[in-house]
């Protein structure tokens, strides 16, 4: 069964005490220059943007068919059955593909770095792995950031919009955004207030890529044989010019009648 | 004369001497440094530039194999070896880009083991080494020839019509992919470049550039390496490319239809101004000129219509990687110096070495007489100069 977070931003109260856990399960350095940093990079998965009282989290979403993962040409990003996006450094060779086709723009790279890497949110695997909850969710004081198995989270959230109508915005989001995401997002103000695209696709995105390429083997061994037979054809038209040339010249008439 | 050559020399010189530089601050302070990409523009000119149109000013490598080998149109023959050399150059200088472009550039090997077939990415890196290898060995007989090493020669001779069509599949496919690589991206990329069509569009446009790039090339070398011009044949890829050209640009403009789009053509703004630049160079101004009988059988008019569809074509390939991409990442990208010194050493390298190829190798017919005369002779006759392309 597969894993994911459900965040509920009007139950956050913006203490960013997961943005710290995140740094330490990361190993990333977490200080109060980074806290006041509002914008998700190559030192920070997530980040809790703030206007007002309102708050809003930014991570990566896990996509259950991850752009990232498909158009990696070395399988550096792979979605888990559990959930995770993760990423195997070692892999990498810093094309940056997987930046380009991120719908939410979320893989970060180590520009200054003369070995760089890219850096994002990977839904800590090694603990989802074992069972327990994320870092960002198991710190959460209020519950903003729930860890679980994805059916149930989804029915949890319809369920808190239908309780509570007034009080959110009737869409949950990564439901089927982009085909669907392992994080789940509830708003009580419009997504896009806080870089939320709502207007992106609800089908998959490799499928997109996917089309085009599972042509290739039927076109190579067609293009082949097309070729081919072009080339057959020309050449076999020369030979019978320079044969039928050279019968006129050398032949007698009943030679040249005999063919058709 | 001398002069000119003295001043083209320093030129190059500097060229070099800039791109060394940048060379030095690339692989010693990083990308961040080198470059002006960021998170939000992760892909440059090394990509949009000296991927994108490196691989397409290429095209008219496979284009003339293709006319020549397989639908063995012998007036064409004389313009192989010349395109081949263009084609092998360039996709050689695309690698040398790649490896400033890669944030690890010594695990360029990776994707031969670490595989993922649904990555367009990995798809164009196979055909591009795969291709790589097929120039080297179409362009192998021009070498072997200046050093008389019959036995090879006569191996490659052998298994030169199998070796092109695989040149043709592979570059097909490449060719392509490398507009399928923006595919994934609808909600990126503007409307204007963003089509289901792109991989059609990019092989379509190559093939015009491909024949474009010949023309191009036949009369510089004409002028500057005294070689003689085959004017009829020039022709004849002029009348190709009018009808590539009115096929690439019946399907643009129909697809823009169909997507609703052309009510953006005429909305003021960047991206139009863009559009239309690209619209002008690639198709609507070469068009116009072809269409007159006298513009289409003069050498000068061909070199200005060539011209004018490869700088189109570039646009094109910047629009769809640049251009295309800045309203979406919410700024607007300039490359920094030093990604200019690269690009602009990696193009005066590629002149360089084909003057030296054409100064030192047989590329062009060696003879004086025209080899369109010797064909016209007789067809079964073998155009012995050029026995091995």
């Amino acid at each position: 069964m597969s894993k994911a977070l459900l965040y509920d931003s009007t139950m956050c109260i913006g203490c960013k005490q997961c943005e710290q856990a995140c740094a330490g399960q990361n190993k990333l350095r977490y200080d109060e220059a980074v806290a006041a940093e509002q914008q998700q990079s190559e030192h920070k998965y997530t980040v809790v943007l703030t206007k007002g009282d309102r708050f809003m989290r930014r991570l990566c979403m896990n996509c259950e068919d991850p752009a990232c993962a498909s158009v990696c040409p070395v399988g550096a990003l792979r979605k888990t059955a559990a959930g995770p996006v993760t990423y195997d450094a070692d892999r990498c060779m810093g094309c940056r593909y997987c930046m380009v086709a991120c719908p939410f723009g979320v893989p970060k790279y180590e520009w200054s770095k003369i070995l760089p890497k890219v850096q994002k949110c990977t839904m800590c695997p090694d603990r989802v792995a074992t069972g327990q909850p994320t870092a960002c969710a198991e710190i959460c004081p209020t519950g903003a950031t729930k860890f679980g198995d994805r059916d149930a989270l989804i029915l949890e959230a319809q369920q808190r919009i239908r309780d509570n109508p007034g009080q959110y915005v009737n869409h949950i989001y990564g439901l089927t955004e982009v085909g669907g995401t392992s994080v789940l997002l509830l708003s009580g103000v419009a997504f896009e207030e806080f870089g939320y695209r709502t207007d992106i696709s609800k089908d998959p995105l490799p499928v997109l890529t996917y089309r085009v390429l599972s042509r290739i083997p039927d076109f190579v061994p067609l293009g082949g044989m097309l070729l081919g037979g072009v080339w057959w054809i020309t050449h076999r038209r020369e030979e019978v010019a320079a044969a039928e040339g050279h019968g006129s010249a050398h032949g007698t008439p009943d030679q040249k009648e005999r063919k058709p | 004369m001398k002069l000119k050559f003295t001043f083209w020399k320093l030129v190059f010189l500097a060229l070099m001497a800039a791109g060394f530089y940048a060379t030095v601050v690339r692989f010693t302070q990083g990308l961040g440094r080198s470059t002006n990409l960021s998170d939000q523009f992760p892909w440059g000119i090394w990509i949009g530039f000296d991927v994108l149109c490196g691989v397409m000013l290429a095209a008219g490598g496979f284009t003339l194999t293709a006319a020549v080998h397989i639908f063995n149109i012998k007036r064409l023959r004389p313009i192989v070896r010349p395109t081949i050399l263009t084609a092998f150059l360039g996709y050689v200088l695309v690698c040398v880009a790649l490896m400033y472009d890669l944030g690890r550039p010594y695990r360029i090997w990776h994707p031969l083991i670490m595989r993922n077939p649904h990555s367009v990415m990995f798809e164009v890196a196979y055909c591009v080494m795969l291709y790589t290898a097929v120039l080297s060995l179409e362009f192998s007989p021009i070498v072997l020839e200046h050093f008389n090493l019959q036995k090879p020669l006569k191996i490659i001779r052998g298994v030169l019509v199998p070796l092109v069509i695989g040149g043709v599949i592979l570059s097909t496919l490449h060719q392509s992919s490398l507009g399928t690589l923006y595919l994934i991206m609808p909600e990126k990329l503007h409307p204007f470049w963003y089509s289901p069509l792109l991989p059609v569009f990019f092989f379509i446009s190559a093939i015009a550039v491909g024949l474009a790039m010949t023309i191009f090339e036949s009369s510089m070398s004409s002028r500057h390496f005294g070689q003689q011009l085959e004017l009829p044949i020039l022709q004849e890829l002029g009348r190709v490319l009018v009808v590539v050209l009115s096929v690439y640009g019946i399907l643009r403009f129909e697809d823009l239809l169909h997507r609703g789009v052309l009510k953006l053509m005429f909305q003021p703004g960047y991206e139009m101004y863009l559009f239309w630049l690209e619209i002008s160079l690639s198709l609507i101004l070469p068009l116009l000129l072809l269409a007159q009988r006298k513009v289409r059988m003069s050498a000068g008019g061909l070199y200005l219509a060539a011209v004018l569809v490869v700088l189109g074509f570039i646009t094109n390939r910047l629009n769809v990687s640049i251009t295309g991409l800045e309203s979406a990442a919410g700024l607007h990208y300039i490359p920094k110096w030093t990604e200019v010194a690269v690009t602009g050493a990696i193009i005066a390298a590629g002149f360089a070495l084909f003057g030296l190829a054409v100064k030192y190798l047989p590329i062009f017919p060696a003879e004086k007489q025209p080899a369109v005369v010797e064909v016209e002779a007789g067809a079964a006759t073998p155009v012995l100069s050029h026995a091995g392309d």
